[in-house]
């Protein structure tokens, strides 16, 4: 398969605009001028180019949403505060090819009908920042941003936002409000960003592995885009492996693609013997089944969740309470704390694993963790509380005999 | 109009209801713990959800809207297991000491922990140790009860626009505080005590007095004197089983006596003497080209507010110490005199609706009388435990007046008790200082009712009085705003730092309901309305006082007792 | 360390994101960034200049893992131990860490100098077991490396 998300990845001084622009770079946005932003949107649909930031929503159908919103003011906003756990993908593409993104958010914001971008980058990316940073500046020299772009009388600007050290703050409502001089706490949605986002005003949020899309798909056409690997989800994925694997990395690939073949072709294979591994980060359910596709369908088939695509693969010296607890300690950590069920649930799960690590745990309590994974999948206000107890239910349902084991008798 | 099904009946309402108003069509009150009517939702507590067909997850009914076609379920087997184990969560947090706590008569977590069939708590774990802040002399907040429910926030912030508490921290950290944690005390809180009236549990609560008013009572060197503000008789009913709505002035004055209390007086003498001082300071301003427009004084919370807030408009308040406080001092001296009583031996003890006046009775200037005015403040509530507590049968007493000497009042004075009261009972006699001439239609009617900010005009013998009166400190704001901007078209404003007045104060038997407030409020009315003298300069009582000891309003005594000045303070 | 020029910086942010609510954040990550904390002299002139209430503030504040109203090292080292750090043995860097500098997770040593905290995914799962050290990246973590890196920060 073509590389094109990473294509220019490995070059020297991909960073840099002259380099970008030797590569083709800004064709796309030139192309997108000439077209109608309805007709921009319709090859975005035609793509069935969906979000890669987890959540998987038709890109077409965000923009199509927000374009038609009568407001006075519109926005489009890039996720850059990228934060799951076994992710690292989006900081790939900031770091290495800045220009990329940016030209994606300038076709965004025609599309929609905006000129106000902003990128929300999580502030723990120094270098990633400094990056972007220098790239808007030489995008704006150069006529990419600002006034009449490319002579057109669409005008458009990128300002960067930058997180301060929370993982919720990823969840688009959660970053909005962050925007807003708020806490970040997730807000309850219907509404949706596309009707009343920041400022109350229509904002389609777009992850930065989504957006990378876009220039391809307005240069081959969304026909072309839509051929790409598995049917169902199109296009390529960059897939984050990491944990207990030979080569952890960022390998951009078909999705379709089983985990074998990730692990095994480009891994370079467990540190050990396969346990399980999570296919999309800490937040999806564990998978045993090295046969599994990694594409949208079979992994939900699978009873998990591809997510944001971050493998992490486990290895049968690692004790599963062990990791289960690690991914509770982490949504307690960043649970924003406002609503109850995640809140207080995340607190008890962490309690109970915690016994059980010690070898305290009550055989009771097992049950009670499964009951309280579904109370907080039906309730919790935002995916981190629904999401919170898929992998240590799954560990349960996996893998219990070892939390058996760790009953006090 | 949305035509929808809940529970597989079919019901028509308006776009925009939410779910949880809609289901009252069909007999159903979604149980819910965070949402409170009058404030916004913000969906903290999840237990209002519901299941609505086609849809994943269940949905939260205080905040989602209706929609054509939609199916819901409030009851389903699902829903109730949610339910219950929200509850059990927040209970596995809460520190759960029900049968001593203040609220148990009105803690909704114990209800809902009843009605949804909780069995047990199977989470079993730490429970917060966080420390009381104990900051305030009038309000005690203790964290480790707290559900985050976020309500004391809402209203602190959007009715009262305070913003002084708030959440801080994340996650399993949070907790609502003040800035830097440093405590109530310490920050802009004018102790409203709003937040009381709208905690489900019992986190908040005014400081308690009663441990050191039963002392004082049993202290045969002590002569403990008492005073009841108008609103208390509106509302002590309700605490001790009564319906709302039923004036209890008679057997609020018996129930204190069998306390043991040694003169049974009554804060409306002093609302009457308020008048009288405020009315003629009124009139001088008018006069003499004071500042204008004068602000009432008699809020504490108000006072406290407007001295973080608008300390530029010191000049317009009022100088005049509210009743609580020009009674205090006359109780160690008028009295002391006239019962020939060693003013040492003398305890002052006040039974208020609020909170803030147990801060007011503690302001170091206050001391006019060569004592501390007031010793102890009790509230509405903290009386009605103690009349418990002492076994006396309430709704059985006979009724009672109060000892007349600083106990007999008009209608004007119990008027204050109700939003736009303090202005009523003013202008009829204010309008007797202008005029020369009586005031004959005593009922102003566009002062009163619960709208936000009221205005009216009244005709002095060509002098057209300009008023307005505002309940709760948000309403305050958009009046103050004027003022500062030098754009106000009033003589003389009210204000009352609690929506409803002081029927709403923060010792008021627990409730947030407005109606509720208006309904005690026309209680007070009413009582007026069939009491012998309505004006204040008609008390025999009022004429005494000022004949034997204060020879005139804004007299020398008047000045040196019943007056007083305002600080700045800071906002951090 | 520019603890009284922070007001400057600040002024330029308010420019350029409007003295409204929305150049809370911005404003809060100048003033860590320049004083290393976020002193009271800062939440103050915000409340003034963008008329947000101090507990607002406070609130958004004790929100974020990046922002302190507490002063920090001068070094603040943050040991991630998210799931692909943890299973290449973080505990184990931070083991290390914490006997070099003799202070445990969430304490700052004596005359400020380290401040140790853990935190979760920095987005370094690659190159796992990871750490950073102020805006620096330290990745492919070894005992050896760890004692390295201190002893150089310690000079």
């Amino acid at each position: 398969m073509e590389r094109i998300l990473t294509k220019n990845v490995g070059k020297p001084n991909s960073q840099d605009i002259e380099v970008y622009l030797g590569g083709g770079g800004y064709k796309a946005l030139e192309k997108a001028l000439g077209m109608k932003p309805e007709d921009v949107i319709a090859e975005v649909k035609k793509s069935k180019l969906v979000g890669r930031g987890g959540a998987a929503f038709p890109t077409g159908l965000k923009w199509e949403f927000t374009r038609k919103e009568s407001a006075e003011a519109k926005f489009i906003v890039c996720n850059a505060d990228e934060g799951e756990p076994g992710t690292f993908k989006d900081r790939v593409i900031l770091l290495n090819d800045p220009h990329l993104l940016l030209e994606a958010l300038v076709i965004g914001g025609y599309a929609i009908g905006t000129s106000r971008g902003f990128i929300y980058i999580r502030g723990e990316y120094y270098r990633e920042i400094e990056t972007v940073e220098k790239a808007i500046e030489q995008a704006k020299a150069k006529g990419y941003l600002g006034n009449n772009i490319l002579g057109s009388d669409f005008s458009f600007n990128v300002q960067l936002y930058n997180g301060a050290g929370a993982y919720v703050c990823g969840e688009e409502t959660g970053l909005l409000e962050s925007m807003e001089g708020n806490r970040g706490c997730p807000d309850c949605r219907p509404p949706f960003p596309a009707q009343s986002g920041f400022l109350g005003k229509p904002t389609a949020v777009n992850n930065v592995e989504t957006l990378c899309n876009i220039p391809a798909i307005m240069t081959n056409g969304g026909d072309w885009y839509s051929r790409i690997g598995s049917p169902d989800s199109p296009g390529p994925k960059l897939f984050c492996l990491s944990g207990q694997v030979n080569k952890p990395g960022v390998y951009e690939l078909p999705m379709g693609i089983t985990l074998r073949e990730l692990i095994e072709n480009h891994g370079e294979g467990v540190k050990g013997e396969f346990k399980a591994a999570l296919p999309g980060g800490v937040s999806s359910s564990l998978l045993a089944n090295l046969d599994t596709k990694l594409d949208y369908r079979s992994v939900a088939n699978a009873g998990s969740m591809l997510g944001s695509g971050a493998v992490i693969v486990i290895n049968k010296d690692t004790s599963m309470i062990d990791v289960a607890k690690n991914t509770i300690d982490f949504f307690a950590h960043e649970s924003c704390g406002k609503c109850s069920v995640c809140r207080e649930g995340t607190r008890r799960a962490r309690e109970i694993l915690t016994r059980f690590s010690n070898g305290g745990g009550k055989a009771e309590e097992l049950d009670l963790l499964l009951e309280l994974g579904e109370v907080m999948y039906d309730t919790a206000c935002c995916g981190l509380g629904q999401a919170s107890m898929n992998a240590t239910a799954s560990a349960i349902r996996l893998f219990g005999k070892e939390f058996e084991q760790k009953v006090r008798k | 109009m949305v035509t929808l099904t809940i529970n597989g009946e079919q019901i028509t309402v308006p776009e925009g209801t939410s779910i949880m108003r809609a289901a009252k069509q069909v007999h159903v009150d979604i149980p819910h713990l965070c949402y409170l009517e009058m404030l916004e939702p913000e969906y903290h507590c999840r237990i209002c959800v519901v299941e609505i067909e086609g849809e994943p997850r269940l949905a939260p009914s205080c905040v989602r809207q209706v929609s054509e076609g939609m199916k819901v379920q409030t009851n389903s087997a699902r829903v109730r297991r949610a339910r219950r184990m929200i509850v059990e969560l927040l209970l596995a947090n809460h520190h759960i000491d029900c049968p001593t706590c203040e609220r148990n008569q009105t803690c909704e977590l114990l209800k809902l922990a009843f009605e949804l069939g909780v069995k047990e708590i199977r989470f079993e774990g730490e429970k917060p140790h966080y420390e009381l802040d104990k900051t305030s002399p009038a309000i005690i907040r203790d964290p480790n009860k707290c559900v985050l429910c976020g309500r004391c926030v809402r209203v602190c912030h959007d009715v009262q626009t305070v913003s002084v508490i708030g959440f801080v921290n994340r996650g399993l950290e949070t907790m609502v505080s003040t800035f830097l944690e440093n405590g109530l005390g310490n920050v802009e809180c004018t102790n409203c005590g709003q937040c009381i009236h709208v905690c489900p549990v019992g986190t908040i609560k005014e400081k308690s007095a009663v441990d050191e008013v039963w002392a004082v009572l049993a202290d045969p060197e002590k002569h403990v004197v008492v005073q009841e503000a108008p609103a208390v008789r509106a509302a002590l009913g309700e605490e001790l089983g009564l319906p709302a709505g039923t004036l209890v002035t008679g057997r609020m004055h018996a129930a204190l006596r069998r306390l043991g209390f040694d003169a049974v007086f009554d804060t409306n003498f002093s609302a009457d003497l308020t008048i009288m001082e405020e009315g003629s300071e009124l009139v001088k301003r008018v006069k003499d080209g004071g500042v204008l427009p004068q602000i009432t004084s008699c809020s504490p919370g108000w006072i406290k507010f407007m001295e973080h807030f608008y300390p530029d408009l010191i000049p317009n308040v009022s100088t005049c110490k509210s009743p609580q406080q020009m009674f205090g001092p006359l109780s160690k001296t008028y009295y002391a005199e006239k019962a020939g009583i060693d003013p040492t031996r003398i305890v002052s003890v006040s039974i208020m609706p609020c909170t803030a006046k147990k801060f007011e009775a503690q302001r170091p200037e206050m001391v006019d009388s060569g004592f501390p005015d007031v010793d102890y403040v009790l509230t509405t509530r903290e009386l009605s435990r103690m009349i418990k507590e002492a076994g006396i049968n309430f709704a059985s007493l006979p009724k009672e007046p109060a000892d007349e000497l600083m106990g007999l009042y008009s209608g004007a004075a119990t008027i204050f008790g109700a939003t736009g009261g303090v202005m009523e009972a003013a202008l009829r006699t204010a309008y007797k200082l202008v005029t020369g001439q009586e005031l004959e239609k005593l009922d102003i009617m566009p002062v009163r009712g619960l709208d936000g900010v009221k205005a009216a005009t009244v005709n002095m013998d060509g002098l057209e009085v300009k008023v307005a009166v505002t309940h709760g400190l948000g309403n305050a704001r958009k009046v103050l705003d004027e003022v500062r901007e030098g754009k106000s078209p009033y003589h003389f404003i009210e204000i009352m730092a609690c929506p409803g007045g002081c029927a709403g104060g923060g010792g008021q038997p627990i409730s947030f309901d407005l109606v509720l407030r208006g309904i005690r409020g026309q209680v007070l009315h009413n009582e007026d309305k069939g009491l012998p003298y309505r004006r204040s300069h008609d008390n025999p009582s009022i004429k005494k006082v000022y004949e034997d000891y204060l020879k005139e309003p804004l007299g020398e005594k008047s000045h040196h007792l019943l007056h007083t000045k305002y600080t700045k303070r800071e906002v951090v | 360390m520019g603890i009284s020029g922070w007001r400057t910086k600040v002024d330029e942010t308010m420019e350029s994101w409007g003295k409204s609510k929305e150049a809370l954040l911005p404003c809060l990550e100048t003033v860590q960034e320049m004083c290393g904390y976020i002193p009271q002299e800062a939440i103050t002139y915000l409340r003034e200049n963008l008329d947000v209430p101090s507990i607002d503030i406070y609130g958004v504040i004790t929100f974020y893992g990046m922002l302190t109203t507490k002063e920090q090292g001068k070094y603040v080292i943050r040991i991630c131990d998210s799931l692909p750090c943890h299973l290449n043995k973080s505990d184990g860097v931070l083991g290390v860490i914490e006997k070099e500098l003799g202070i445990k997770a969430g304490e700052t040593s004596a005359e400020r100098k380290f401040t140790l905290e853990v935190v979760p995914c920095l987005g370094l799962c690659d190159k796992a077991p990871a750490m950073m050290i102020n805006d620096e990246i330290y990745e492919n973590l070894t005992d050896g490396s760890i004692k390295e890196i201190i002893a150089e920060l310690k000079r």
